[in-house]
Parts: structure tokens; C-alpha cells; sequence
């Protein structure tokens, strides 16, 4: 499957890496709902290694979409937070 | 429950999807995506030049405190040969402040670096991947049917957006610190005009610089008299009297 790391690129990456980022990912989720900031950049941060240590880069020029988006760790526990909603961080993409 | 990354992937594509089901003519639709890639392209471009211009602000703050340090502390130095302590001490915590000045600014001007980076970083992949895009709207324009092109597209288009989403934080994040990084600037610049961080010289002469000036006059015409003294007085003797 094909994760992008927000700001650094797209890597594809086993399957079977799935259920190891899907657990940090779970614990993310807790952190962001306990206000822990540093327990979630620090799951953050885990996942950016495994992708980064077991994916393969794609190149720039690849256009396949991701299957997982992960944000950067050096995000407030607001901005992270407003990832998700509809109207967040992530701007407007173009319409018509 | 989905995670917390499940859910933010799902939120990006589903604005992605949402942009796609409006599509009704492929080509057109190609065309106007490409458009706005380029548009943002221009626009980390400037978020880039942005970064620059603030970072440069920051830059020249730097060498203008870095100045007033070494006037300041020179002054202290004065005003201790002249046995003026409180004076010494008005200049010494002057430069103290400027010191701490210059330290934020070093630390503002890391994270500008950072942002910089980041942006530049961004530009580089959009470009490559509009280049991608465009080669392969030409392809899907000439060979494919409009019920094949849209599944093509679709592909394509979502590749591509994800790119967008991820420049588009990119540049609002550099956008936020450089505004904040501006206040501060100005901040620092109203310190400077109002003089609290400017050396006892500078601009209009206050009671503290005639002070000053009036004791390195003392000083200088001390040491002259000295130097009359010596010579008028010891003949061949003694001719190395210093201050």
C-alpha cells in the first residue's frame, strides 16, 4: 500500500505493515483525545520510522493516490485536530 | 473506531471525491485542474519569496543590534574609566536587553530557515508531479473513451490533489509563522525607535549622552595635560607618561 508522510513525500510499503501502524495509530487517536501532545508526536514520529525505514520512496512523478495520509509530528494538538475537520487545515482543494 | 490517521485520509479523499463527482466534461475538467496546479505552484513560489523577505527583515535586525552591543558596551567601559557607575550600569543593562533581542531573533530566524526548506521541498514535488499530470492529461485526452477517462482521471486527479493538500499546508503553515515573525519584528523595531535598546549617542542628544560626552572630554583633556605636563615640565627625563 502507499502512505504519504505530509511534507516529505510517498512511500509504498508491505501490507503487512498495516496492523503495526494501525495500532500506533489507535494510540495516536488516544493521545490527541487526552490532550497529550507530546504522546502524540511521539506516535507520530513512530510511524514516520517504520515508513521510512521499511517503505521505498516513490518518485515525484508518481501519481498514485495514498491509502494513508500521516501528518508531521510538528503540528499544535489544534492543528492536528483540524486535520480531520471538513472545513481544516488542509485547504480547499480546486472546484468549480 | 478509526484511528486517528485513518480518519484524516478519509477526510482528504472524500474532498477529493466530492471535487471529482462535479466533473462532467473529462478533457475540460483535465484542463482546469492543470490550471489551478500551476496557480498553487505560483503560489508556493511567492510563500517562498515571502520567507525570504521576512527572514532578510530579521537579518538586518541582527546587524543593527549586533552594533548597538559593541557601542554599548564600549560606553559602559567609558563610564567606568570615568568613575561613572550608574551610568555603566544604565548602558550595561541596555545591552543586556539587546543580547536577549538577538538571541529570539537567531532562534526566528532557524524556524524561517525551516519553513523555507519545507516550501522548497513542496515546490519541487508539485512541479514534478504537474509535469506528470500533464503529460498524461494529453494521453488520457487523445486515447481513451469519456467512460475510461473517467476512471483515468479519477486516478490521476486524486494523486494529484493529495499533492495539493499537502503543498497547500505547506504554504498556510509558513504563511502563519511568517505573519507571527512580523509582529515580533515590528515589536523589536518599535524597541529600537523608542531608543531603549539604541546606544546613549544615537538620535537626539538625552542628558545621559552629554554626560557621557562631557566625561571623555574630561578624560581626553586630562590626558593632554598630562602630556604638557611631561614635556614642558621634565625636559629630557621623563617622557613617557601614559593616561
Amino acid at each position: 500500500m502507499i502512505v504519504r508522510l505530509m511534507g516529505e513525500g510517498q512511500y509504498k510499503i508491505d501490507d503487512g505493515l498495516r496492523e503495526q501502524l494501525n495500532e500506533l495509530d489507535d494510540r495516536a487517536l488516544a493521545a490527541l483525545e487526552q490532550d497529550d501532545e507530546p504522546a502524540l508526536d511521539e506516535r507520530l514520529d513512530e510511524m514516520w520510522q517504520v515508513v521510512r525505514e521499511r517503505g521505498e520512496r516513490l518518485s515525484d512523478e508518481d501519481l498514485s493516490p495514498s491509502d494513508l495520509i500521516i501528518p508531521p509530528s510538528d503540528l499544535s494538538l489544534e492543528e492536528t485536530r483540524t486535520l480531520f475537520s471538513e472545513d481544516g487545515l488542509v485547504p480547499d482543494l480546486p472546484s468549480r | 473506531m478509526a484511528g486517528l490517521i485513518e480518519r484524516m485520509s478519509l477526510v482528504i479523499k472524500s474532498k477529493l471525491s466530492k471535487l471529482l463527482d462535479r466533473a462532467e466534461d473529462p478533457g475540460e475538467t483535465l484542463d482546469y485542474s492543470y490550471e489551478q496546479q500551476r496557480q498553487l505552484l505560483t503560489n508556493v513560489k511567492r510563500g517562498i519569496a515571502d520567507v525570504a523577505t521576512s527572514k532578510k527583515r530579521l537579518q538586518l535586525q541582527t546587524d543593527k543590534l549586533e552594533q548597538s552591543l559593541v557601542r554599548l558596551d564600549s560606553q559602559a567601559r567609558e563610564a567606568v574609566a570615568g568613575g561613572r557607575e550608574d551610568l555603566a550600569r544604565q548602558a550595561l543593562e541596555r545591552k543586556t536587553l539587546a543580547q536577549q533581542q538577538l538571541q529570539d531573533l537567531d532562534g526566528q530566524i532557524a524556524q524561517l530557515d525551516a519553513q523555507q526548506e519545507k516550501l522548497s521541498t513542496s515546490e519541487k514535488q508539485l512541479a514534478a508531479k504537474i509535469e506528470a499530470f500533464r503529460s498524461q492529461k494529453e494521453v488520457i485526452k487523445a486515447q481513451y473513451s469519456a467512460a475510461e477517462a473517467q476512471v483515468r482521471i479519477g486516478e490521476a486527479a486524486t494523486g494529484i490533489g493529495e499533492q495539493m493538500a499537502d503543498t497547500g499546508l505547506a504554504i498556510e503553515r509558513a504563511r502563519d509563522k511568517t505573519e507571527q515573525m512580523q509582529a515580533r519584528a515590528g515589536a523589536v523595531e518599535e524597541l529600537i525607535a523608542a531608543g531603549t535598546l539604541e546606544d546613549f549617542t544615537a538620535g537626539d542628544q538625552s542628558q545621559l549622552d552629554r554626560e557621557l560626552d562631557q566625561l571623555s572630554t574630561g578624560r581626553q583633556v586630562d590626558a593632554e595635560l598630562e602630556r604638557l605636563k611631561a614635556e614642558v615640565g621634565a625636559g629630557a627625563g621623563k617622557k613617557e607618561l601614559e593616561q
